[in-house]
């Protein structure tokens, strides 16, 4: 069973301190929503906030329809994964498991079906009698999923649940969260400062910044369409390239811009101030070496990473601008070599002064 | 890399030094050491070392300070074991003490450190002005306050009579209750094992207990599932000291009793029995040989600690 999830205004005050700022979202049943952003961005705290961890300092929290604003955290039907695990370390795997379940008060064989079941599930049943200390950080975090697991909530909450693990267990855990989701079909709220993650696991993506929502949609939306300068410059890696750029005083038609010395027309018009600054951004893989499209001038090679699969090149003009591409396959380009740069029309995104999108 | 330099060139010289033997180039090569150390050494070897070894000796002889020590064999330790009513006495009354004031005061000490946990404002005012009893509760002074505190008249009896109108007895002069006021006297003096815990809660994670709070757990299942198992590394730790402690008492019992463990022996401690046998009767023997009993006691007190400590003490790694 998977629970839907609203959020009116939510507000989170510490002090005179506003952390969160009257945050609206609405979360469907069986969603796999991913909070994104920055450290201190306040995407835990909204969490904590779901959980009921956190008290909620402003607006409205439901949960199937109803509002849980004072409902104890036990509750809400909800069941978290924290970042350190959690795990009691003076209590075997099993012992951890069953914890949830004998407070709630289940009998012992109720008890020991759901562990064993959820032991297979993350087949750890191996490991029930070992104690946390003897486990692997990949072990840890099974066993912390299979606590969440055993109470069969309505809703699982992870809280950068993978930062503790090394990069290849991360991707590993990744995908068996995302299997998991698959399987058990509950509601997930997951949250992370890694846009991989994000992009990878979600359904949809929730982008905060300062306590407020950014962007809210899915993946590839967010990539294609961010709708201003932080999530374009967030979501993606390499992380997009922003020139700075300016209406062209010979165009009046307002549809010719300066950027990195060259003149680009638009296939539309700007509605900007004349001498207002303007972002204009490139996604890595959307530029070329001499390629069709539209031309942004040549460029000198200041450093090349050749990742095998592709090759990624960190190139410079002589007025300090910079860029990133990265190139298909493994090319043959040279430090201090120059390259004419050009990118698909299409694939551009400009920003105003206020970093929203134009 | 400049200590490793010099080490090399110590190392080589100290292997190029022809025919001395190993000890002495060791000697050579750390005497800046044995230097800096000297104090300690002379402090260690000369009141500590050299006295334990001289008691130890002493423990198999009569000795009365004026004439050379008797040697007696095992007669002291004999007697200690087979005809000394005061040693069974003094050892009751002292394993009484342990017995209530250590898991009292480790209580109480648990108790307010627990408080203090909750992040209460001025807490560090708070902290020193609960630690102070602990830096004055083994003095002279506390004792004789303490004294006053709890005679006939003292206040404590006022203080019954003002709030209950209950005449209080005299608690110090009556072998019913002279006990139990140093029990509280120790209880007083839980600032040190108060500060341990006090470290000991701060190190467990917040994270358990949210674990806990979302699975339901009350505030007494949290406490007696989560906090204490975590905290057992903390509680063995100020057990074996206040233990060892609790066994060395001597100043509360001395000035309260006026050095002579009544009435009736009720507050006729170990350590002030063995005091009266030394500076009393001036029978250095037999007062070593029971301090030697004594060491025994707290080594196999401790020992069984250690080996109790597998089966409740966790550690996370």
């Amino acid at each position: 069973m998977a629970g839907s999830i609203v959020l009116e205004n939510i507000v989170k005050r510490f002090g005179a301190l506003t952390i969160i700022h009257g945050i609206d979202l609405q979360i469907e049943a069986g969603e796999f929503v991913v909070f994104v952003g920055p450290s201190g961005c306040g995407k835990s705290t909204l969490l904590r906030m779901i959980a009921g961890l956190e008290e909620i300092s402003g607006g409205e929290l439901h949960i199937d329809g109803e509002r849980v604003n004072e409902t104890a955290a036990s509750k809400r039907g909800i069941a978290m994964v924290f970042q350190s695990y959690a795990l009691y370390p003076h209590m075997s795997v099993y012992k951890n498991l069953a914890f949830g379940l004998e407070t709630a008060g289940y009998r012992k064989q109720e008890v020991q079906t759901r562990v064993n079941r959820a032991a297979e599930t993350l087949q750890i049943t191996a490991l029930l009698d070992r104690k946390p200390k003897a486990l692997s950080g990949g072990q840890r975090q099974r066993v912390a999923i299979g606590r969440a697991i055993v109470r069969e909530p309505r809703i699982f909450l992870f809280d950068e649940p993978l930062s503790n693990l090394d990069a290849e267990l991360r991707v590993q855990m990744r995908v068996e969260i995302a299997k998991l989701h698959q399987t058990l079909g509950s509601t997930m709220i997951y949250v992370t400062h890694d846009q991989v993650e994000a992009m990878t696991m979600a359904d949809k993506i929730v982008v905060l910044r300062e306590g407020r929502i950014m962007q809210v949609g899915r993946p590839l939306d967010l990539y294609n369409n961010p709708a201003n300068q932080f999530v374009a410059g967030f979501i993606g890696s390499p992380k997009m390239n922003f020139l700075d750029a300016r209406l062209s005083e010979k165009d009046s038609s307002r549809r010719t811009i300066e950027v990195a010395g060259q003149e680009i027309v638009l296939d539309r018009a700007l509605s900007t101030k004349d001498d207002a600054p303007l972002s204009f951004g490139l996604r890595p893989e959307h530029l070329s070496i001499a390629g069709g499209g539209v031309s942004l001038g040549t460029w000198i090679v200041q450093l090349v990473e050749h990742l095998g699969g592709s090759t990624v090149v960190y190139a410079g003009k002589q007025s300090g601008e910079s860029v990133t591409l990265v190139l298909d396959g493994q090319r043959g380009v040279r430090i201090g070599e120059s390259i004419p740069l050009g990118f698909d029309p299409s694939s551009l995104h400009l920003f105003g002064a206020d970093g929203q999108r134009l | 890399m400049a200590f490793r330099s010099d080490t090399l060139v110590e190392e080589s010289r100290a292997a190029a030094l022809p025919r001395k033997g190993a000890m002495r180039r060791i000697f050579d090569r750390n005497i800046h050491a044995y230097v800096f150390l000297l104090p300690w050494l002379i402090g260690f070897f000369g009141l500590t070392l050299g006295p334990a070894l001289a008691s130890l000796y002493l423990s198999f002889t009569n000795y009365d300070l004026l004439q050379s020590p008797d040697w007696v064999g095992a007669a002291n330790y004999v007697r200690i074991a087979t005809a000394d009513p005061k040693f069974a006495a003094s050892m009751k009354v002292t394993f009484l003490y342990v017995l209530l004031s250590v898991p009292l005061k480790l209580a109480f000490a648990l108790l307010i450190a627990m408080a203090f946990n909750r992040g209460i404002k001025g807490l560090t005012l708070y902290r020193a002005i609960f630690y102070l009893p602990s830096l004055l509760g083994s003095s002279v002074a506390i004792a004789v306050l303490w004294r006053q505190l709890f005679a006939s008249d003292g206040l404590v009896n006022m203080a019954l009579w003002q709030l209950f109108g209950y005449e209080g007895p005299s608690w110090i002069s009556n072998p019913n209750y002279s006990l139990y006021t140093l029990v509280i006297l120790s209880i007083w003096q839980f600032g040190s094992p108060m500060i341990i815990f006090l470290a000991g809660l701060r190190q467990i994670p917040a994270d358990m207990y949210e674990a806990a709070e979302i699975d339901g757990a009350s505030k007494q299942r949290q406490f007696f599932r989560i906090t204490l198992p975590l905290l057992t590394p903390v509680i063995f730790f100020n057990a074996v000291i206040q233990t060892i402690e609790a066994f060395k008492a001597f100043t509360p019992a001395f000035i309260i009793s006026e050095g002579t463990g009544g009435p009736i022996n009720s507050t006729l401690f170990y350590t002030l029995y063995l005091y009266q046998e030394a500076f009393g009767f001036f029978r250095m023997g037999y007062a070593s040989a029971l301090a030697w009993v004594l060491v025994v006691i707290i080594s196999l007190f401790t020992a069984f600690s250690f080996l109790s400590a597998r089966y409740w003490v966790h550690y996370d790694d």
